[in-house]
């Protein structure tokens, strides 16, 4: 229920301070996001299992932003990274639609 | 795959997937709770953030291979437009210079035949000039007279002529016998009244001069009256016939 409430405040707040994100982050940006869902998702699936444990989830979603933030930049360093942001969205997405595909099952049991 | 707050454990009998949900939305102050609200307001932030910014600009997210070539593209546009521009301006600027010397050109060649047709007749003209009554009352004047009357008017500088309601110029002749004046083949009954535009006061003195036109008339028994006119009209015309023989001579090559 809070966790809502954090997404509403959180999507409230940017459109209302509508911030502009400094240059250097601008890559970063779109990775960590999908890669917090993943966290997100990852999340939900083990609270359906039963066996959420919040200092799990933190250490998971910051590493899963710092490590896809860590990729881009290494892409980028190597002149890779659009081939490597494109690789850790292709993965994250699936792993999202793996957990929604587990979250699916225990609501719907299908 | 052992991340996500969840070991994988299957088969691990837990409340139902509902059941879980249920317990999860009920608001309780816990730290499990407050953490997940936390995360979830900066992934909010996040999402809303990017999304402004992916709307915001496109640019931003081409590889630098995809902005060179997009610079490539604009800059060779616009050189192909400035190039464009610049001959658009030229011919602006040719056209402009034409049509201003070919405006010159037709004014010079309409100020041009203004003139020959006043010259040679064609064309009605007015302005200052003399009218010269010549009364003949014994029918004594003779052409040679009406002649040397033409050639005085024209060493004054007279500019259009007409005698009655005949139009003279270069190709005119005064023939006929005394009484019976005949100018180009019409006979001219006295008295004889001449139209003529030019100086008023040259081409009166220059009649009047001692042994001149007029003493002429008077000679042959003849009386002349000279009025300078402010505004005199020689409305008479004259059919320029083409020329037969003589046509334009070609343009001498440089």
């Amino acid at each position: 229920m809070i966790a809502i409430l954090g997404l509403v405040i959180g999507v409230l707040v940017g459109l209302v301070v509508q911030p502009t994100v400094p240059v250097e982050l601008q890559p970063y940006l779109p990775i960590a996001v999908v890669a917090a869902l993943d966290a997100l998702f990852g999340g939900l699936r083990a609270l359906l299992d039963g066996i959420f444990d919040d200092r799990v989830f933190l250490t998971s979603f910051m590493s899963n932003i710092l490590v896809a933030a860590f990729i881009v930049f290494l892409g980028d360093q190597l002149g890779v990274g659009t081939q490597l942001s494109t690789a850790v969205v292709v993965v994250l997405g699936i792993r999202i639609f793996s957990n929604a595909a587990s979250i699916r099952r225990h609501l719907f049991k299908a | 795959m052992s991340d996500e707050g969840y070991d994988e454990r299957p088969g691990a009998p837990g409340p139902t997937g509902w059941a879980a949900l249920r317990s999860a939305m009920r608001p309780r102050v816990t730290r499990a709770q407050v953490l997940a609200g936390v995360l979830c307001a900066a992934l909010g932030f996040a999402v809303v953030v990017q999304v402004r910014m992916a709307n915001d600009s496109d640019l931003s997210r081409l590889s630098q291979d995809d902005l060179v070539r997009l610079l490539d593209e604009t800059s060779t546009r616009a050189e192909a437009l400035q190039q464009a521009a610049v001959e658009l301006e030229r011919e602006r600027d040719d056209l402009l210079s034409g049509s201003d010397s070919r405006q010159a050109a037709l004014d010079a060649a309409r100020r041009n035949a203004a003139m020959q047709g006043i010259l040679s007749g064609r064309l009605p003209a007015e302005g200052p000039g003399v009218r010269i009554a010549l009364s003949d009352p014994d029918r004594q004047v003779r052409p040679v007279t009406m002649l040397n009357m033409l050639e005085e008017l024209r060493n004054a500088g007279a500019e259009a002529i007409q005698v009655q309601d005949l139009r003279v110029t270069a190709s005119s002749a005064f023939t006929g016998a005394p009484g019976a004046i005949q100018l180009d083949g019409v006979t001219l009954e006295p008295p004889y009244v001449w139209q003529v535009i030019g100086d008023p006061a040259t081409i009166a003195t220059a009649l009047e001069i001692p042994g001149g036109a007029l003493a002429y008339v008077r000679n042959d028994g003849g009386t002349g009256r000279v009025d300078q006119v402010e505004k005199v009209s020689v409305t008479a015309l004259r059919e320029v016939p083409d020329p037969q023989y003589a046509t334009l001579a070609p343009p001498a090559v440089p």
